[in-house]
């Protein structure tokens, strides 16, 4: 079979068309920029019916021809995808292959923006988002990442092949080789070429999103648990707590995180179970939240008080211990959990990883939530519920952490795209995760040996982790830009 | 002001001592012992032979006493047989066992011996850390002045075109780490598959001679990733002036707008990004170490890679002082140049 071209049959006419509403994006917007130094801004005139008229001058000209612009570049992008989806590789070379195989991908896409839209009035900060452009382009490249882990990872669809299969003859191949001795049923091509051991890069990539969506959002929960639960009643009653917290926090953020990798993320200290222990007391935080969250709000209603706190610790220690116990440690304490209620084991590798990073997050939420509570604590509200008689775990928890949540909401959107990148980092250095794991780090770690040569295995999952980074960087500011504005 | 400095040092050096203290913990761990004993003297030891070999110098001893003796106030480990001094941990390799001294730690400024090197540490930091300061030299020349001027431009004029073009510009350097835009640079600049060829993949040659050709790509790798959140904040402090009621004032007196930038403007704005750029350090160290180990230049960030993924004990604890004493000291400056910079604060 002849190797596929880039965009095949459908490149023909989108390709051309794809240069010029770029290069008419780039001369609008380059031109709108530029009128913006010269030109006065909408000037509002009276007519003599007593309405108003705008009048946009050249440099509304100019952004409207942007706004066109950036529409004809968005329609031929997508013409792109649907072109590919109903074409494939047959038609649409390597980019419709692509697009096809993450079909699934974009149908979610359209059905939950659609969805958004439809009830974004309803739909309070998140309806807002849909308002402003950056936070849609942001959410739409987070949300293409959500689901692609979740279709490949959870119903095993987009992945073209297997990701640990090596097949001969493959090796280091461009994108578009057509797969050596196929039978019937394998995908015949690999879509974006071979690695230097002759995985399909393509199915690597998207796989590797399944382990970043796995690790990143969750340790950056953690992290947050952790935070809030130290730096609510540091900011809150100051003194000792505060400068002993602090001191320990600054401690960790004055640690070089490459360093405090090195020294941890080490088949060593997972044998010393030092990993365990940290996860120990880690993973005790949001227990601990979850338990003083719901006794200060039922505090006075001590039979639905024991309800529910009964039911959220007995789920929350089932969890807790079935996450720190690990039958094949060699650490008496961890297998002391019988194996019959161990509803999962993490290995010790994905657990130092996880742990390390939770670890290197937590001292800065500590240190945004104490700055938050330091603010909030001397609002009248605040003053209110004291004078009310409410516990300082109440005040704390339902008084103060409400009025927070708006920088903390965006901070997590932002904590989760720096997770990435140290999970990145990790891979980058080949610490923690096997190194045949298809995440975008260790991928990357494998492509840069022959990058000058064969730079394709690298740049694929570069420039998926670049744009959910992106994604959540822009989320972030489109979040913080509409939550700014009420 | 005194006080403050005096205060602010001695919590350094607290932090220093707790930092370098749980490093020196972590080496020291039980399997990075056997680990460094079956390197350095056999790699099919038993378990009891490991365990002679490591008591035989010393490093079976509490964790604290070994810390000290690092540190330099409790006299180094030395094996006597007959009466005679048979090994010191304070004689490095080539010196004579008469020679050593009984104390060889940090404050005697005996910094060990690397096991990887075969050298004196101090030595090796000194090269090393030589190169990656050139390295650092060229990266601030080029980021500091450019994050600068993007954040100015930015937030001169608050919600105009220029400022949206370069926020989402500056939100896009911030999120590509320098593993991902080294990788797209040397794929792009410096490979046969794309066009230009015009950089160098590495910059191993740029020890010995700084070029074009070698050292762009590096800097232009670290520059990026830190030059956008410096032009935030440089952005966020220049709105922040721009409504100030001087500005106000000057405008209704009709000076012209670069005046107003150049000289009214920009010299508050820019108090907060001088402590940005000086907290900004631990995060050009992260870059330095990916960079360094992409490029392979060996400087201070190889080093720590080869250091620490061969648990060469006493070079990473080298490496971890010199870049504990650099992120806290960077720390001080920021904190008395913003008072110094800022008039309206005033430490008692």
């Amino acid at each position: 079979m002849e190797p596929l071209t880039w965009t095949g049959n459908m490149g023909d006419t989108l390709d051309p068309i794809l240069g010029i509403t770029l290069a008419a994006l780039l001369m609008t917007s380059l031109l709108a920029i530029t009128l913006s130094f010269f030109t006065t801004a909408e000037r509002l005139s009276v007519n003599p019916d007593g309405t108003l008229a705008a009048q946009p001058g050249l440099g509304g000209l100019a952004t409207r021809a942007q706004t066109y612009a950036l529409r004809a570049f968005v329609a031929t992008l997508v013409a792109y995808i649907v072109t590919g989806m109903v074409v494939g590789w047959q038609g649409g070379g390597i980019v419709g292959g692509v697009m096809q195989a993450f079909t699934p991908v974009w149908i979610s896409l359209t059905a939950l923006f659609v969805a958004s839209f439809a009830f974004k009035r309803r739909l309070g900060l998140y309806g807002k988002l849909f308002d402003s452009t950056i936070g849609m382009i942001g959410f739409g490249l987070v949300m293409f990442w959500v689901f692609t882990a979740i279709w490949a990872g959870l119903f095993d669809m987009i992945a073209t092949h297997d990701p640990l299969t090596q097949v001969s003859g493959m090796k280091n191949k461009v994108p578009g080789t057509p797969l050596r001795g196929a039978e019937d049923g394998d995908y015949p091509f690999y879509l974006l070429g071979g690695d230097n051991l002759a995985r399909d890069v393509f199915s690597r990539m998207v796989l590797g999103s399944t382990i970043v969506m796995q690790i990143a959002p969750l340790a950056t929960l953690f992290a947050f648990m952790v935070g809030i639960t130290l730096g609510l009643p540091a900011g809150y009653y100051g003194g000792l707590l505060d400068t002993v917290l602090s001191f320990m926090a600054n401690l960790i953020l004055a640690f070089p995180v490459i360093l405090l990798f090195y020294l941890l993320v080490t088949p060593e200290i997972v044998q010393t179970g030092l990993p365990n222990y940290m996860a120990m007391i880690l993973f005790l935080a949001p227990l601990v939240f979850f338990g003083v969250l719901i006794n200060s709000r039922y505090r006075t209603q001590p039979a639905t008080r024991n309800l529910y706190l009964g039911a959220a610790m007995a789920v929350g220690l089932v969890l807790y211990l079935s996450l720190i116990s690990d039958q094949s440690s060699r650490i008496a304490l961890f297998r002391l959990w019988p194996s019959a209620l161990d509803l999962f084991d993490i290995s010790g590798q994905v657990l130092i990883v996880f742990v390390s990073v939770v670890f290197v997050n937590s001292p800065t939420v500590f240190r945004i939530v104490r700055g938050l509570t330091l603010d909030i604590k001397t609002r009248d509200y605040v003053a209110a519920a004291q004078t009310r008689g409410e516990t300082p775990w109440y005040i704390m928890l339902w008084e103060i952490l409400p009025n927070a949540r708006g920088p903390l909401i965006v901070d997590f959107c932002l904590r989760i795209g720096y997770t990435t990148i140290l999970l990145g980092t990790l891979g980058f250095f080949g610490l923690g995760l096997p190194p045949e794991s298809p995440d975008w780090g260790s991928t990357i770690n494998e492509g840069r040996k022959l990058l000058s040569v064969y730079p394709h295995p690298a740049i694929a999952p570069a420039l998926a982790l670049l744009s959910l980074v992106l994604g959540l960087n822009l989320l972030a500011d489109g979040l913080r830009e509409e939550s700014l504005r009420d | 002001m005194a006080l403050f400095i005096l205060r602010r040092l001695g919590v350094m050096v607290l932090t220093a001592l707790c930092l370098t203290f749980i490093v020196f913990a972590l080496t020291n761990l039980e399997p990075n012992l056997e680990k460094l004993a079956k390197n350095q003297a056999n790699s099919r030891m038993t378990d009891e032979q490991v365990i002679s070999w490591l008591d035989a110098r010393g490093y079976n001893d509490p964790m604290l006493v070994k810390y000290g003796r690092w540190l330099g106030v409790v006299p180094h480990f030395t094996r006597e047989e007959g009466g005679e001094v048979v090994f010191s941990r304070c004689a490095n390799p080539g010196t004579s066992l008469e020679d050593a001294g009984s104390y060889c730690g940090i404050l005697q400024g005996s910094w060990g011996w690397s096991t990887v090197f075969q050298n004196d540490v101090l030595e090796i930091l000194a090269v090393r850390g030589n190169a990656t300061a050139w390295l650092m030299l060229f990266v601030m020349m080029v980021m500091v002045p450019g994050a600068l001027v993007l954040g100015v431009l930015a937030g001169m004029r608050e919600g105009s075109k220029l400022d949206r073009s370069l926020s989402t510009i500056s939100i896009g350097t911030t999120a590509t780490p320098e593993y991902v835009s080294g990788v797209l640079f040397i794929a792009v600049f410096a490979s046969a598959t794309f066009g230009p060829n015009w950089f160098k993949g590495t910059a191993t040659s740029a020890i010995d001679d700084i070029t074009f050709a070698n050292f762009t790509l590096p800097v232009l790798t670290i520059a990026l990733y830190g030059m956008g959140y410096i032009a935030r904040m440089t952005r966020a402090s220049m709105t922040e002036v721009m409504t100030a009621q001087y500005i106000r004032t000057a405008r209704l007196k009709g000076v012209s707008f670069p005046q107003i930038v150049l000289k009214h403007a920009l010299r508050n704005a820019l108090i907060a990004p001088f402590t940005v750029i000086m907290l900004q350090f631990p995060w050009l160290l992260n870059g330095v170490v990916i960079v360094e180990t992409l490029f392979n230049y060996k400087g201070f960030g190889w080093t720590l890679v080869q250091a620490a993924g061969n648990n060469d004990i006493d070079l990473l604890l080298g490496v971890s002082i010199i870049s504990v004493v650099v992120v806290l000291v960077t720390q001080l400056i920021s904190d008395i140049g913003y008072v110094f910079l800022n008039p309206r604060i005033r430490i008692a």
